[in-house]
């Protein structure tokens, strides 16, 4: 079934919904709402499809019956669908997801319409393509995995949408482009497409744009390879709107989006000799209106500011942002758990955030010795250390996002849940990303995991925690109080109701 | 400090001991908690190995842990000769370590004296002669395992041909070296359980590897460092 139709299919369902808002009048959301005065509700959720097709909640049953056929129940997921990233557009009208499998699924926001007011906010898929295949690298034996780690957008400069994707080693760009119109009447092929013999042509005409039923596709448009020795780990389009980087382990790389054949080394912290290697690089990002300006973060829980403009290999910070340790918290994970795992420049530009194991962290940048705000994320965790070393947890790495006016700010935990602080109010929540707990049109409960003595009713304690279930990944709307949340291989999208 | 070729006590007397001098951790459990968690790193940088292509940060950050613990047992000089009575102990030194060392702190202080179980007859058996902890003069064998960890470390970068598979290096890292390396170890291992019983176990979660035998351990150490 062709998209497009599973599209109709999806939005001309009677389904209901999970729409707040009573008087069905588009909710006016700001930004400064922040995130303890508004109440969050589940729009809807997603389940990255196999074939193309849309899902709908559990509790409409006669959607369900048309979806069965090709929607993939939660239960059935296998490990390519496992979201490996998500990212709002610039305008926030698309959201792209990428997964374990290769896959890069774009949803698109439901338009406003007088008929069915009540569904502006759902997001509906939009394009699905395979953006990477696994490869193998034959002079090392080695796979490459096609999993996709990044996805970022372009901004949009024509009809068309570009996004950026990256697997381990290869960074491609893809248009993203409508087709509503077909030519019709060409003179040399025939309606079939097939040629004609120029013996029969007597006449000749004008071929005419027809309408057709809505095509998204997709293109690959550049393919950045060979530049990376060990993984990628991040990619940043610069605000020249001409150039993006691509980080790994060991290296920082700048390309010209129109060259894909070679590219700059700016960053390269390789020891000459491999036995002093102590410390990687773990996530970077250009500045967002300074185009000469980028951060990158390492494993020793530093951030160093680099200007291009210093010299062609910035290898020599203009600023280092490090936090000095406390020695009453000094054990043998100290370093581990102060490994960056991401990191977060705010849109104004200002500010810095990252996240390491335990905490978030905002930094001014005009300040390097210490972070301004630090939020405890889920520090009930630091006695359980050696435990989460054990199986690996310790390692996760945890993304953090900003919200559109930087007043808040979100990032994932264990068990589906998900925190958010607001900075001004210094309140934070926790909420949880689930299919049991997640009714539509019900506003999500604040959760709180009870640390020690009596569990109250609806506390869970630190010992049933589900380490599996891990929110690596979060993304929010650029100007709307619309957050997307990837649990495993559910995307849940919600929003602050409207007061 | 304890004289050099002083025998290890048991750990009841270990802990009279360790009270008694002043600068060493107090309490046994410590020392037994840093020593479990250097088995486990060990074992996870190994594991590594085995990973068609190793995380580049994790393993650094379990390599600097390695580290970090090695600096400081040198600097407490707490490398212990293991007397050969005491060998057969050793082991379950982990075996207690590793359970204590994942509880949480509050019950580490309740245990005390972390009380030792006798030796289980199914243990698989020791191989002193080649174990660094074993017969040999106490400067050697301290000396033989410090060896042996930067060894570790430098054979990862590839530094001789056809050691197991580097760590860190972009050099050409295949996984047949490693399979051939393995097979390698099996073949020309002297008798004993020791590698045959490793090499299954590696794919095993690391806390039941970490239970292995420290001679197994050991002796893979021995391998790795082709003595």
């Amino acid at each position: 079934m062709a998209l497009n139709q599973a599209s109709q299919l999806y939005s001309g369902s009677d389904r209901l919904g999970p729409w707040c808002s009573p008087t069905g009048s588009p909710a006016p959301l700001s930004c400064e709402t922040g995130c303890g005065e508004g109440s969050w509700i589940l729009v809807c959720r997603l389940l990255v499809p196999t074939q193309v097709s849309l899902l709908s909640m559990e509790e409409d049953i006669d959607t369900r019956k048309i979806n069965n056929s090709f929607l993939r129940d939660h239960s059935y997921a296998t490990e390519a669908d496992i979201i490996s990233t998500v990212e709002f557009n610039h305008t926030g009208e698309l959201l792209a997801t990428g997964d374990k499998g290769g896959r890069v699924v774009i949803f698109q926001r439901e338009q406003e319409s007088k008929n069915q007011v009540h569904r502006r906010g759902e997001y509906n898929v939009y394009s699905t393509f395979q953006s990477h295949e696994p490869e193998f690298d034959y002079l090392k034996s080695l796979e490459i995995e096609e999993k996709i780690n990044k996805i970022r957008w372009l901004p949009q400069q024509n009809a068309a949408y570009f996004l950026l994707s990256t697997n381990d080693k290869t960074v491609k760009l893809w248009k993203v482009s409508e087709r509503d119109k077909r030519p019709e009447g060409y003179n040399l092929k025939d309606e079939e497409g097939r040629l004609r013999d120029p013996a029969t042509i007597t006449t000749l005409r004008v071929p005419v744009l027809r309408p057709m039923d809505l095509m998204v596709e997709a293109t690959p448009r550049r393919v950045f390879a060979n530049a990376h020795t060990y993984h990628i780990n991040s990619i940043s389009v610069n605000s020249d709107y001409e150039t993006y980087m691509s980080a790994d382990d060991l290296r920082i790389n700048l390309w010209n989006f129109e060259i894909t054949n070679q590219s700059f080394n700016i960053v390269d912290i390789k020891p000459a000799n491999m036995e002093e290697l102590t410390e990687v690089i773990t996530a970077a990002e250009f500045h967002p209106h300074h185009c000469n300006t980028f951060v990158y973060s390492s494993s020793k829980g530093t951030i160093r500011l680099c200007d291009m403009r210093a010299s062609a290999l910035c290898d020599r910070h203009t600023k280092f942002f490090e936090e000095p340790e406390d020695p009453s918290n000094r054990s043998f994970f100290s370093e581990i758990i102060s490994s960056i795992s991401d990191v977060k420049f705010s849109h104004s530009g200002r500010y810095i955030m990252t996240r390491d194991y335990l905490t978030v962290k905002v930094w001014d940048l005009n300040m390097e010795n210490r972070p301004i705000e630090t939020y405890q994320v889920h520090d009930y965790l630091r006695s359980k250390l050696c435990s989460l070393y054990e199986n690996d947890c310790i390692f996760d790495k945890f993304e953090c996002v900003w919200n559109g006016s930087d007043s808040v700010i979100m990032t994932g935990s264990y068990n589906n849940f998900f925190r958010m602080f607001d900075r001004n109010t210094k309140r934070d929540v926790t909420l949880e990303a689930s299919r049991e707990n997640s009714k539509p049109r019900a506003i999500l409960k604040p959760r709180k995991v009870c640390v020690g003595g009596k569990r109250r009713k609806d506390e869970i304690s630190v010992d049933s925690l589900d380490f599996s279930k891990k929110i690596l990944h979060t993304a929010w709307h650029p100007s709307e109080n619309i957050i997307a949340v990837a649990a495993t291989n559910n995307l849940y999208i919600f929003q602050d109701k409207v007061n | 400090m304890f004289a050099r070729g002083l025998k290890r006590k048991s750990s009841e007397d270990a802990e009279d001991a360790d009270g008694g001098v002043a600068g060493l951790p107090a309490a046994p459990s410590y020392t037994l908690q840093r020593q479990s968690l250097l088995d486990m790193s060990l074992v996870k940088l190994q594991l590594c190995h085995m990973l068609v292509e190793p995380n580049l940060c994790r393993s650094v950050l379990i390599a600097n842990t390695v580290r970090q613990i090695q600096e400081e047992m040198t600097q407490d000089g707490t490398w212990r000769v293991v007397a050969p009575q005491a060998a057969g102990r050793a082991p379950l030194d982990r075996l207690v370590s590793t359970e204590i060392l994942c509880r949480s702190g509050r019950e580490q202080e309740g245990e005390g004296d972390c009380p030792l179980p006798d030796p289980a007859p199914g243990q698989a058996p020791r191989r002193p002669q080649s174990s660094p902890w074993g017969l040999d003069g106490s400067r050697e064998g301290r000396g033989g395992f410090q060896k042996s960890l930067d060894h570790i470390f430098e054979t990862l970068e590839n530094k001789t041909p056809g050691s197991v598979e580097e760590l860190f290096s972009d050099v050409d890292s295949s996984y047949y070296d490693l399979d051939a390396v393995l097979t390698g170890m099996v073949g020309g291992a002297p008798t004993g359980p020791g590698l045959p019983a490793f090499a299954p176990t590696a794919a095993a979660p690391p806390s039941s590897t970490c239970r292995s035998d420290l001679g197994e351990l050991e002796h893979t150490v021995e391998i790795l460092v082709e003595t």
